[in-house]
């Protein structure tokens, strides 16, 4: 049983005929081929899947499709613009804040949201803004400097 | 480009990091083939049994599937590591929770669920072994019920993979210089050491897409597995097997992987032989990825390990000799547990001169899933009981840990416990001063002392050192026999061909500095070719620290020698410019077609090793470390937190400075992780804590600042003097904060992972006569002598 849901993703109206309760995770990558946004865990802990809903946080695998019906979403793939990467994604790339990359969506976009809550974290905003994107290879060291440089570079 | 600042030591931009940030790294999950299946597991729902039935449901319609099981293998149903002792499917008879039985395949993934539950599997139940001491018994007791294992060709005796024996010098001569030394000891100090497995937890989980092709009369003629791995040629050798072809038609294909840590080792065998088993049933490619549970429940974990130290020294500090039995728990089968026995058993002595010693070390069988490959690879067993007994050592004697160390440490012109004469050189002592100055670690010990005294919040420091060799064991290098290509293409650039793999450590990035460094030319110019086994030769794994030493010392051989072709033939000059690079390589391609240059591996010294006697090289490089942790105890919350951690380690040339601190910082995180927060719940061989919401690894908001110093020895044996690093920073968190929290507390405890409820019950029990366990004779609770130390 599928129903209707429209959202605007990445700027882009879209609809898509789903069922109901389908995870907006799977919409994302499996009608709209939106396969930067990743699979961790399914159960909300490792954050890898996090995207930006109405430009709030959200773990996309806990997201049932019908509440994203109506809400303007903002997935990796709307993070940079026309080619040219995001002073966070530049950052991450410079410091070393994307190792295995798996994390990595994730993590910016958790970036995107500290930062525009706080556009000059302290080292404790940065660490308790992104506990909920798991990291298994950096150490969080490399990311905690990306992040600080975004901000540096964003709000100078 | 000769005249400009070297690439090796700078920081140039991760190869592959645009598409990472960009979230267009295109990830197995994140690809699929025309006309794809999906492909699911039925597995053993008991530890150990016969197959008495399987039913299938009858309201499923089983003729959309198609169902694999062993007697479909064409070839010989087994995962080939060094034995044969593996299934690839279950055959009569299961072994562990979670051995797969049968295989499902769908076109529509959402029908797999139920159907994996419309298979009903009965079993004829066996009585299973699930610690190191059960399997022990076993033997001990002639329990033939609960021999789960009969032994093997390759060594393996009833319920043990492998046993080494390993003697400091001749065997006879030093078991009398033990019995010496014991008689001769002003102390014996004896304790026993636990680690608990550790899950891998890289944070994309195991996956891999198959197809299989056949020929006119329907036989598999060749088949094709891409996925999520470390070793492409692995899965190639473990193909040839299955399918009884040979390695040309196995064709394997690393995509980019998300995180691997040994975890995508040797599993991947496992994975790709069943996607590629239902590709040759259903005649489509198949996609199987495991989700977390699954892939937590179903797939290796670090090895848990038993180690028994009894040391004798003399008052003054000096170790006299030493007995140390090291037992791990390899699970159901015999994967790599041999493998990682060894380099505990090789790493157990750390960096400290023994007059006489001797390493007994087993790998037990137990009906778990098989404990396999995880970055340190047996060594962060071995030192961590190395490293907490030296600090018991340190204080029975009466020393500080420091000036224990100090005395007893390796140098330049010693040998290890396994003979090996170290020609570089070595300086744990400046190591040692220079650690204990970065983290302030005196300063910190005084000041601790006083302010406990008022809180409740215990506070302390302690430290390890350690060493880890890079590369293969012994001979390993010289059997693996590596090769390397580098062919320069139309456009007169290079292009590295290797197997070696990237999964977040950086083999791309570093390998092609190798290449810019030594061809002179950009590193933006520099490619590396996926790993696809119709493309590249076998590089070897990427394992043991070995990609930036071993194969990074043969991709600036090759270099080398494109270079003097183009130098012989085209009269490029000593110093060129990119331009002229292009020129030549371009004429010389004109004229003979292609221009590639091949390397093998060639040790830059003599390595001698002796694989019966287990003497000699036992590594061509070694990494040494030493690692400060500073920690707070909370007797409210009897939760102990890493509040600030030093990493100082000698790694030879730093090939990319970013990179290694991040090499660095993550492995110490994981072994923060290991040492206080990872613990694998088993009920009955059955992992119950499957999930990242109870298997807890640290967070950003758990960790101290990591600060990572490096001293650079350049070696003869890497590019440019580099060395291996990837393994090192596993070995040194767990006892440095283990040494750490016995500073601040008092209290020693010699069990990983190390979590508030431990501390809990160990503090309320002390007062409690029925209180059991050995730690409760540990001298630094009675505060005096302990009995087994008798002057």
């Amino acid at each position: 049983m599928s129903t209707p849901i429209q959202f605007t993703v990445n700027g882009s109206r879209q609809s898509v005929d789903v069922p109901p309760m389908k995870r907006l995770l799977d919409v994302l990558r499996e009608d709209l081929h939106l396969t930067g946004t990743k699979e961790g865990c399914g159960e909300g802990e490792c954050g890898a899947c996090a995207v930006l809903l109405n430009g709030e946080l959200v773990n996309s695998c806990l997201v049932p499709a019908l509440q994203a019906n109506g809400s303007r979403l903002c997935t990796i793939e709307g993070v940079s613009a026309e080619g040219r990467l995001h002073p966070i994604q530049q950052c991450f790339l410079e410091r070393g804040g994307a190792q295995c990359g798996i994390c990595t969506p994730g993590m910016i976009l958790a970036t995107h949201y500290l930062l525009d809550k706080y556009p000059n974290p302290t080292l404790e905003q940065i660490q308790e803004g992104l506990a909920g994107n798991l990291c298994r290879c950096t150490g969080y060291m490399r990311i905690f400097e990306s992040v600080q440089q975004a901000a540096n570079t964003i709000s100078p | 480009m000769s005249q400009s600042k070297p690439i090796l030591g700078a920081s140039p931009l991760r190869k592959e990091g645009r598409a990472k940030v960009l979230g267009a790294a295109k990830y197995i999950d994140d690809q699929s083939l025309p006309g794809m299946w999906y492909g699911a597991t039925v597995r053993s729902s008991v530890a150990r049994g016969i197959i008495r039935s399987i039913t299938f449901a009858p309201e499923i319609d089983w003729e959309q599937f198609a169902i694999v099981r062993a007697s479909d293998i064409p070839g010989e149903n087994t995962i080939v590591h060094l034995t044969k002792d593996h299934p690839c499917l279950a055959d009569g008879q299961v072994n562990h929770p979670e051995e797969p039985i049968l295989l499902l395949a769908h076109p529509d993934k959402t029908a797999l669920l139920s159907a994996v539950r419309g298979v009903r599997i009965e079993y004829d139940e066996l009585p299973g072994v699930f610690t190191i001491e059960e399997s022990e018994a076993a033997v001990e007791n002639n329990d033939a019920e609960r021999i789960i294992w009969p032994g093997s060709d390759a060594g393996g005796t009833a319920n043990c993979f492998k046993q080494y024996l390993m003697y400091s010098g001749e065997a006879n001569e030093t078991e009398d210089g033990l019995a010496a030394a014991f008689e001769a000891a002003d102390f014996i100090v004896e304790e026993e050491y636990h680690t608990g497995a550790q899950e891998q937890l890289y944070i994309e989980n195991n996956g891999v897409i198959a197809e299989c092709n056949k020929d006119a009369l329907g036989n598999v003629s060749d088949v094709c597995v891409r996925g999520s791995m470390q070793c492409p040629y692995y899965v190639v050798h473990a193909l040839t097997l299955i399918f009884n072809l040979p390695e040309e038609k196995c064709r394997v294909i690393q995509v980019e992987t998300g995180g691997a840590f040994g975890g995508k080792e040797d599993f991947p065998s496992v994975i790709g032989s069943h996607a590629a088993l239902l590709a040759m049933k259903c005649g489509h490619p198949v996609k199987i990825t495991y989700d977390r549970a699954e892939d937590m429940a179903a797939t290796t974990k670090r090895h848990p390990s038993r180690t028994r130290h009894r040391t004798a020294v003399s008052k003054d500090g000096k170790l006299l000799g030493g007995t140390i039995d090291v037992a791990i728990d390899g699970g159901a089968y015999a994967t790599l547990s041999p493998v990682v026995l060894s380099r505990a058993t090789i790493h157990s002595p750390g960096p400290y001169k023994w007059p006489h010693i001797r390493v007994r070390a087993k790998a037990m069988a137990t009906n778990i899933p098989p404990h396999g490959a995880f970055r340190g690879f047996g060594a962060p067993q071995s030192l961590f009981a190395l490293e907490r007994h030296m600090d018991k050592i340190a204080k029975t004697v009466g020393l500080t840990p420091e000036e224990f160390r100090r005395r007893n440490f390796l140098g330049t012109g010693d040998c290890t416990a396994t003979g090996q004469l170290l020609k570089e050189p070595v300086d744990m002592q400046h190591l040692l001063t220079r650690a204990l100055k970065e983290s302030g670690y005196h300063e910190k010990l005084a000041r601790f002392a006083e302010e406990n005294k008022h809180s409740m919040i215990k506070r302390g420091v302690g430290f390890a050192s350690f060493m880890h060799g890079a590369g293969f064991t012994g001979s390993g290098e010289r059997r693996l026999n590596s090769l390397v290509h580098l062919d320069v293409l139309e456009d007169g650039l290079p292009q590295i061909l290797v197997s070696s793999t990237e999964f977040g450590q950086g083999t791309n990035t570093i390998l092609c500095q190798v290449a810019a460094q030594a061809l002179q030319l950009p590193y933006e110019d520099i490619l590396i070719a996926q790993p696809d086994t119709s493309v590249v030769p076998n590089s070897g794994p990427t394992v043991a620290s070995r990609t930036a030493m071993i194969v990074g010392k043969l991709v600036e051989r090759a270099s080398h020698q494109v270079l003097a072709t183009l130098r012989e033939h085209e009269g490029l000059p000593k110093e060129h410019t990119r331009e002229q690079f292009i020129a030549a390589a371009q004429s010389y391609r004109a004229k003979h077609g292609s221009l590639r240059a091949s390397v093998r591996y060639e040790p830059a010294t003599k390595i001698f090793w002796d694989d019966e006697l287990y003497r000699g090289d036992a590594y061509p490089g070694y990494a040494w470390a030493v690692y400060v942790a500073e920690v707070a105890v909370d007797l409210n919350t009897y939760m102990a937190t890493v509040t600030r951690f030093d990493a100082l380690q000698e790694v030879g040339l730093v090939m990319h400075p970013v990179l290694a601190k991040g090499q660095i910082e993550g492995g110490v995180a994981q072994g923060i992780g290991y040492a206080l927060y990872e613990k694998c719940v088993w009920k009955e061989g059955r992992m119950m804590n499957n999930q990242m919401t109870n298997y807890i690894m640290p967070t950003s908001a758990d960790l101290p600042p990591i600060h990572v110093h490096f001293e650079e020895v350049p070696s003869i044996h890497g590019p440019g003097g580099a060395k291996g690093i990837g393994e090192l920073p596993m070995d040194g968190p767990a006892p440095a904060i283990l040494n750490a929290i016995e500073n601040a507390t008092g209290v020693a405890f010699n069990t990983i992972p190390l979590l508030p409820e431990d501390i809990f019950e160990r503090f309320t029990s002390f007062t409690e006569p029925a209180h059991g366990g050995s730690e409760d004779l540990d001298p630094t609770h009675l505060g005096e002598f302990l009995p087994e130390a008798v002057a």
